[in-house]
């Protein structure tokens, strides 16, 4: 696992995140966190997912990867409840997740990001990160119309979360600016803050880095990994771009048609002979 | 250079958040309340109380009820008018059957009857959005105007099938019905109708606010995110239809003083929804603006000929009219589709840096 984590792009504090790293990892990777067993998904008679199952361990980066149409967003939703599993079964701190509905999940600690951007238009970049502490906030119907006693007192102690989250991801100027005028870059961040806010115990990120230039993948990744060692939050993401998961990720998990073919360290996943050939392809 | 915010800092975000952060807002703002409390009654006559400030007042409010709704949930509804019927037959009852009860009390009541027919009708959507929804509001719509022509009860079985409001006092002032004041009616306009748009600036930019802008913008992240997208809808529902409904209470005993079934037919519903469309859908401000236009504008035509001693038959008036404001709609939603409020915003952004470009 050492030396997975040399990323080139920011040299000067890779050096030294990287000596606090090794002192750090035995405390930093927890216990089992979600456990999938066995998940098959099945849309009528096709079978998107077939019998997968691996786990997320408490503070890790676990990636999954895999060629278009392996089902990797599936299993992402799968994860945040939009889509129930026609089979097997979800463990969350070791006990079994009954089917839920997606802003249950959301209230149990599990948020995400989307591949294509889903951030709320019409809102400023200060409410958008804002919504993501909704699941924090429990005035009423009335103190929130007077805005008084406990609906005032949690807009300001809420307020505060968000702007540490606003620092951190280095979006203070573009603070009361409306989503919609914003580029797709701060885009992907603004819905990285908000899902940030809600201070997620396991935080899934569907292809942050689609569509970037590679400076904002650079920014992207650092913040990435800030944000796990920080505030050790629990990461699973989607992602294509290989040198990026193979740099950022703890462990990965490699599907490919709806299978898991893959499962381990990337220099394990390096050498595994089925990920060459879902990758490379198979000489016939 | 009027408008400049330079040099106004906020040291604590409990100044930041708070209701009008600019100071320019806030003098702009205690200017128009001076205005309307102070100055207008003092001036009206009776003439422009009835025309002008008390309805103009109560479809502001109307279409705030359905802004909420439509502008920060994006509920599309057809059922204003209907909703507003609720709330004055809702009134008319609590007043008859209980002649004790202080009228303002009770047209605040009323709003909670038609908060709850608005969740009822509100139910449905979860499954249908959009044009969809619209359909199933009309269905609301017809259903009410229907229950308020056949179900004798709620208008005490009068023989000529309308209501009647009876002559209502507050500690011995007469507050409705043939013998109040338009004064008085203007002043508890004026207070309901304040407190209302206090309660609903308040709502809109807090925590429920957001949570109905999110569901307007995109549902499915809104629910990944932790809302409750039935509880969401169906909050907008009632809070929207208590609001309408408070102003279809206001809209009878303040202002009309009997109303017939038909009153609160779709014709209202469309009235109310263009106020919110060209008002500026999602803002509070707007409504007052479109209200203006709306039920203002029509007024001052009509009495503008006669003012300027032209020799203008009242039907050629009246014909000239409808085709102003038609005109001036089209012209308002051509150069802002945003509504009046957009425009103000624009205008007042530019104000902020004027007299530099940028």
């Amino acid at each position: 696992m050492d030396g997975s984590r040399t990323d080139d792009s920011t040299e000067g504090q890779e050096t030294v995140r990287d000596e606090g790293h090794v002192v750090a990892e035995g405390r930093r990777i927890g216990p089992v966190l979600m456990e999938l067993r066995n998940i098959t998904l099945r849309f009528g008679g096709v079978v998107a997912i077939k019998d997968i199952s691996f786990d997320i361990r408490e503070g890790e980066i676990r990636a999954i990867i895999g060629p278009n149409g392996a089902g990797k967003s599936s299993m992402l939703n799968i994860i945040s409840g939009f889509y129930t599993p026609s089979e097997g079964a979800l463990l969350y701190r070791g006990e079994t997740r009954p089917p839920m509905r997606p802003y249950e999940v959301a209230r149990l600690g599990v948020a995400r990001t989307f591949q294509n951007i889903a951030l709320f238009e019409g809102m400023t970049v200060l409410d958008n990160v804002m919504t993501g502490r909704l699941t924090h906030m429990k005035a009423g119907l009335v103190a929130q119309a007077l805005w008084w006693g406990r609906a005032r007192d949690e807009e300001i102690a809420n307020r505060e979360v968000v702007e540490k989250v606003i620092d951190f991801l280095e979006i203070q100027a573009i603070r009361k600016t409306p989503v919609g005028r914003l580029p797709y870059g701060l885009k992907k961040r603004v819905e990285l803050a908000r899902a940030l806010a809600a201070e997620p115990s396991l935080l899934l990120l569907d292809e942050p880095m689609a569509g970037m230039n590679v400076e904002e993948k650079e920014d992207m990744s650092r913040f990435i990994l800030d944000v796990n060692d920080e505030f050790g939050t629990t990461i699973c993401l989607i992602e294509h771009d290989m040198g990026v998961v193979m740099d950022l990720s703890d462990r990965v998990v490699v599907m490919d048609y709806g299978r898991k073919i893959g499962d381990g360290t990337p220099d394990e996943v390096r050498r595994n002979q089925d990920v060459i050939d879902a990758y490379l392809g198979v000489a016939h | 250079m009027l408008y400049r915010t330079a040099g106004q800092f906020k040291t604590s975000y409990k100044a930041d958040m708070a209701l009008f952060p600019v100071r320019q807002d806030a003098v702009l703002l205690a200017v128009i309340l001076a205005l309307v409390w102070g100055v207008f009654p003092l001036l009206a006559s009776e003439f422009a109380f009835q025309t002008l400030l008390i309805p103009i007042l109560i479809y502001a409010l109307a279409a705030l009820g359905l802004n909420i709704l439509t502008g920060y949930a994006g509920q599309l509804s057809l059922g204003t008018g209907a909703f507003m019927g609720v709330g004055a037959y809702a009134c008319y009852k609590m007043v008859t059957l209980f002649p004790w009860m202080n009228p303002v009390v009770a047209i605040l009541l009323s709003g909670l009857f038609s908060a709850g027919v608005g969740v009822m009708f509100g139910i449905p959507s979860l499954r249908i959005k959009g044009f969809y929804l619209a359909i199933a509001t009309l269905a609301a719509q017809f259903f009410l105007v229907w229950l308020f022509e056949k179900w004798g009860w709620l208008y005490n079985d009068n023989a000529s099938g309308a209501i009647q409001v009876p002559n209502l006092d507050m500690f011995g002032i007469y507050v409705a019905g043939p013998q109040a004041s338009s004064l008085v009616q203007y002043y508890v306009v004026l207070a309901v109708v304040t407190l209302m748009t206090l309660l609903c600036i308040n709502l809109t930019r807090g925590n429920l606010g957001r949570t109905w802008k999110a569901t307007r913008d995109m549902d499915i992240a809104a629910e990944l995110i932790g809302i409750n997208l039935l509880r969401s809808k169906l909050m907008a529902f009632a809070v929207s239809s208590y609001v309408v409904g408070v102003a279809g209470a206001l809209f009878v005993f303040m202002w009309r003083g009997a109303a017939e079934p038909n009153l609160f037919d779709i014709p209202l519903s469309f009235r109310v929804l263009f106020i919110a469309i060209i008002g500026g859908l999602g803002s509070i401000l707007g409504n007052y603006l479109g209200a203006i236009l709306i039920v203002g504008l029509p007024v001052v035509l009509n009495t503008l000929p006669q003012a300027l001693g032209l020799p203008i038959s009242s039907a050629t008036v009246e014909h000239l009219n409808v085709m102003i404001v038609g005109a001036l709609i089209v012209f308002f939603l051509i150069i802002e589709p945003h509504g009046l409020a957009r425009l103000w915003a624009l205008i007042r952004e530019k104000l902020i840096i004027w007299p530099f470009p940028h």
